[in-house]
């Protein structure tokens, strides 16, 4: 379908410019508006740090940005952990019913936020779990865990484990073989998952929100409790930084993952 | 013997952290609030609760919890065909007449701020909506006595906003469908006088349906269950029955009430998941 009239040509640019502008336009106005002297969007457009300095003062959004940063870091860590481990097994092994436990991994994901948000509360209160980081910790990990097993999932099925054999029948021990052959193999997958776990918990609200007793908050929780009290536009300095480390995150993820592209 | 044994072990260590986790987490919450749906009271802090059906029995005898429904279910549905109009032309431009380094540029630059923060996203918009806002603004360049539109805390506000959120999805899936669409089979229609319409009509949007279909179910779910978006961009008119369950759960802290209306959601979702896996499935087969 490709070498149509320069017409179409031009045409089709243009659309996929206006979509981009559509995805993007948001996020610039925010972004500029964070650098805007003024607080009610006055122009002319005045370059000044102030709302980032008013920022630095405040205590609340920083401690929920120290708790998001702590959640989002030991939820990389234990979801890629058993992440990992479940899709070893997902690949290694033919287990009777796979096809079910890879069904499993759907409702975390498929099933609306709202939903598990608020049965986790209910849940984690009525056993005793309660409300806080830890609740929290535990429904991130949940909704990475899924991500996890299909990144790295992806990653085995290029063949590390004929390697492995390979390795074996040149003498290597099981140990030598995984250590040697199997986890350089693993790693870019296990790295890319890592890094989609903690992009996953940072940017978590739903969870967060309803696992979040009074007092204890995260980013996007304080944000959300701002946004309904009333605007301050610290908030739009705050969102300008997180949407930056977010999209930064993945565009590290995309060059380890390299998605959609055709290789 | 030993071997089968060793095996078990393994699968054990290795499957069960995360099949744990899951079920500590997804499936037996579930089963709770299943459980506490049919409560007069939530039984935390001695309360002592009397089984009870009338959490289901008031929606539907209250017309004000169906409305809630059909207007969640309505704002799915204008989400989802709007995304499914704009994105499947950007997934067609994308996959079929921009190609090498460009179109892997292009398609990164599309996917990319699906994965930032989707509650600042949505807080992005009230900068570009709100009265005298950047919207209202640009509109005055152009006419310079243009009345503020207004459209903060309206319905299309949010429908505008949940279709920023969930256009990538749309653009994705559709992109990967008319990926795999191989070019000679464009070419042999072509050769044998197929119109550009019936081209489209008869052989790219047949072959991309599993795309479509899969970025309907990906869009409509979310959008259902969605709360934050309404309450942020439509204000008091974004009461969807996602706002409604929030409320139970942080306002109002009627949790069993709350909890049914959760499982009212889930069977929507069910319902729709079920219709969809069979289409799903004939299409995939059918390739």
């Amino acid at each position: 379908m490709t070498g149509g009239s320069a017409w179409g040509k031009w045409t089709v640019r243009g659309y996929l410019l206006l979509t981009l502008l559509f995805l993007y336009l948001p996020i610039v106005v925010m972004t500029l508006m964070a650098f805007n002297r003024s607080p009610l969007y006055q122009l002319p457009f005045e370059f000044d740090f102030v709302w980032f300095r008013a920022l630095a003062g405040n205590d609340r959004l920083i401690q929920a940005g120290l708790n998001s940063v702590g959640l989002a870091a030991a939820n990389m860590v234990v979801a890629t952990g058993i992440g990992t481990l479940a899709a070893i097994a997902l690949d290694r092994y033919r287990i009777r019913g796979k096809a079910l436990l890879q069904i499993l991994l759907f409702p975390p994901i498929t099933i609306p936020w709202l939903i598990i948000g608020t049965s986790m509360l209910i849940f984690f209160f009525w056993i005793g779990i309660g409300r806080g980081l830890h609740a929290m910790l535990l429904g991130h990990v949940a909704l990475s865990l899924p991500y996890v097993i299909v990144v790295v999932g992806a990653r085995l099925k290029g063949g590390s484990h004929q390697l492995e054999e390979a390795a074996a029948t040149l003498g290597a021990t099981p140990w030598q073989a995984f250590w040697r052959v199997s986890l350089p193999v693993m790693a870019p997958g296990v790295v890319a998952a890592g890094l989609f776990a903690f992009a996953v918990s940072f940017d978590q609200f739903v969870i967060s929100y309803f696992l979040a007793p009074p007092g204890v908050s995260t980013l996007p929780v304080e944000i959300y409790a701002a946004i309904r009290k009333g605007f301050t536009p610290e908030i739009n300095a705050i969102s300008a930084l997180i949407i930056l480390v977010s999209m930064g995150l993945m565009l590290v993820f995309a060059r380890l993952y390299r998605f959609g592209g055709e290789r | 013997m030993k071997a089968a044994a060793r095996r078990r072990l393994a699968l054990g260590f290795l499957l069960g952290p995360a099949y744990g986790w899951l079920a500590l987490t997804v499936l037996l919450p579930l089963a709770a609030m299943f459980y506490f749906s049919f409560l007069t009271v939530a039984p935390v802090g001695g309360r002592i609760a009397e089984p009870t059906l009338r959490h289901y029995a008031a929606f539907f005898d209250k017309g004000f919890y169906q409305t809630l429904t059909w207007r969640s279910l309505k704002l799915g549905f204008d989400v989802t065909v709007l995304c499914i109009l704009l994105g499947f032309p950007a997934a067609l431009a994308l996959a079929k007449y921009v190609s090498g380094r460009w179109r892997e540029a292009l398609f990164l630059l599309v996917v990319l701020p699906f994965w930032s923060n989707a509650l600042v996203r949505t807080f992005s918009w009230t900068t570009v909506l709100r009265d005298d806002g950047f919207l209202d603004r640009a509109i005055r360049v152009l006419w310079p006595d243009a009345e503020p539109l207004g459209l903060l805390f309206s319905y299309p506000a949010i429908v505008i906003g949940l279709v920023h959120a969930y256009l990538p999805y749309m653009i994705l899936t559709c992109y990967i469908s008319l990926q795999a669409i191989d070019d000679s089979l464009i070419e042999a229609a072509r050769s044998l006088g197929a119109s550009s319409l019936q081209l489209f009509l008869r052989v790219v949007v047949p072959l991309s349906l599993p795309g479509i279909l899969g970025g309907v179910l990906l869009i409509f779910v979310p959008v259902i269950g969605s709360f934050m978006e309404p309450r942020i961009l439509g204000g008091r008119t974004g009461i969807m029955l996602g706002t409604v369950i929030e409320d139970q759960f942080t306002a109002v802290f009627n949790w069993p009430l709350g909890a049914a209306l959760s499982f009212i959601m889930l069977g929507i979702v069910l319902v729709i998941f079920a219709l969809a896996t069979p289409l799903l499935r004939r299409r995939l087969s059918g390739i």
